[in-house]
């Protein structure tokens, strides 16, 4: 079970949910669970092949899963997975 | 121009020398990226100035009022959130006409952009990266409201000298570049202000310009500068009524266009940029004939991690 803190910009599709847990055990599997659980996000963190936006800035604790496994980066019971939105305007 | 007493005179000499050098950027003609020969696209280098990019205007147009007003004085320090190129703006800015800065950004503000601010002598104010701008804007409010007397507030989201220094400039310069042939006018929306101002200038001198504002597909996106309106604090200065139509622009097509660009261009442009460009592209191909200008806010020389990773 791992924690993702949803950013801001997304939390009008999480009923402004800050944190969730989930049961995946890849960063992979969390997010699709997150999409899961709230539908609208998806098509904010998926492409059309359902793999994660290649743009979308992901941490597992203070690292940048591009410099882990990405997407296949294993995480466990107490991981906390960051989606950092980009920096917008101005 | 008659100064008021009140008015910190030698800092307003100072900011109005700098004028030569905000503004007046070239009109680059696209030519290789669309198919329609009787469709012109026009962009703007808005990199070609001090600062390097389009947030010269604004600054240097909200400094020059704080001054005149005499909010911004000798002794008062210069403070405002940024994605970081109003920050840059303002920081050449502040140095030269010798005033402190302050700058709130976001954590995850790209390495360029931070050592840049640093090397101009602002000080800067990291805030959580989950937060993105708004949370920076929170920031900058909480430290003027601690310490009033010490901060100049330049609130670029609010200030009417943002949207006017491209009302009273930007869309003169482009309908004098166009001969007055300009028929589309594209942009993103990031505070606003460029969109907001030249569609409110270039509707006054010609009403048939038709406006096309731009935004991100999706909440989540890798075009740093613009806002999904959606999803983000709507700016103060952002009129609803102002665009005829606004586009959806994916990041993807966006990174395309960089790669594209620099190979039938020669241009290396920044992810909003080519954003823009993309808008204009598609603006283009509607159209039987005319003339769509559009904005290059800057080039890539800020965005090393993205360039790397599009050209890969």
């Amino acid at each position: 079970m791992s924690k993702i803190i949803i950013p801001t910009p997304l939390r009008k599709f999480t009923n402004q949910t800050a944190t969730i847990q989930t049961n995946g055990t890849t960063v992979q599997a969390a997010i699709e669970e997150l999409a899961t659980k709230f539908p609208d996000l998806k098509q904010h963190l998926f492409d059309q092949s359902g793999t994660i936006r290649s743009f979308i800035r992901i941490f597992v604790g203070d690292d940048d899963i591009q410099s882990l496994e990405k997407e296949a980066t294993k995480v466990s019971q107490h991981t906390i997975i960051s989606i950092v939105p980009a920096i917008a305007g101005g | 121009m008659t100064v008021s007493p009140a008015i910190d005179s030698a800092l307003f000499e100072k900011v109005e020398q700098l004028k030569p050098f905000i503004g007046n950027t070239p009109l680059f003609p696209i030519k290789n990226m669309t198919n329609n020969p009787n469709v012109v696209i026009y962009a703007k280098l808005e990199w070609m100035q001090l600062g390097g990019s389009v947030k010269a205007r604004p600054a240097h147009n909200i400094i020059r009022e704080a001054v005149l007003s005499g909010e911004l004085h000798q002794g008062r320090t210069l403070l405002d959130a940024t994605s970081g190129n109003t920050g840059i703006a303002y920081a050449t800015i502040a140095a030269s006409i010798g005033i402190p800065i302050t700058i709130v950004l976001p954590e995850n503000a790209s390495n360029e952009r931070i050592t840049i601010l640093k090397s101009l002598g602002a000080e800067l104010v990291l805030t959580s990266k989950f937060d993105a701008t708004d949370g920076a804007q929170k920031k900058a409010r909480a430290l003027k409201n601690e310490d009033p007397d010490k901060y100049f507030y330049a609130d670029q989201y609010a200030n009417e000298a943002n949207w006017k220094a491209h009302y009273n400039n930007t869309s003169q310069e482009i309908l004098y570049q166009t001969k007055s042939s300009i028929t589309h006018f594209v942009a993103g929306l990031g505070t606003t202000g460029t969109f907001i101002g030249t569609s409110r200038g270039l509707r006054e001198l010609n009403p048939t310009i038709h406006f096309i504002s731009l935004q991100p597909e999706t909440a989540l996106h890798g075009l740093e500068g613009w806002k999904h309106l959606e999803t983000a604090k709507v700016p103060e200065i952002y009129d609803n009524d102002i665009a005829d139509i606004n586009l959806k622009i994916s990041t993807g097509e966006a990174y395309e266009t960089i790669k594209q660009a620099s190979k039938k261009e020669g241009l290396i442009l920044s992810p909003s940029s080519a954003a823009n460009l993309v808008g204009a592209i598609k603006v283009a191909n509607s159209l039987k004939s005319g003339v769509v200008v559009t904005i290059f806010p800057d080039n890539g020389d800020k965005y090393s991690e993205v360039l790397t990773q599009i050209f890969k």
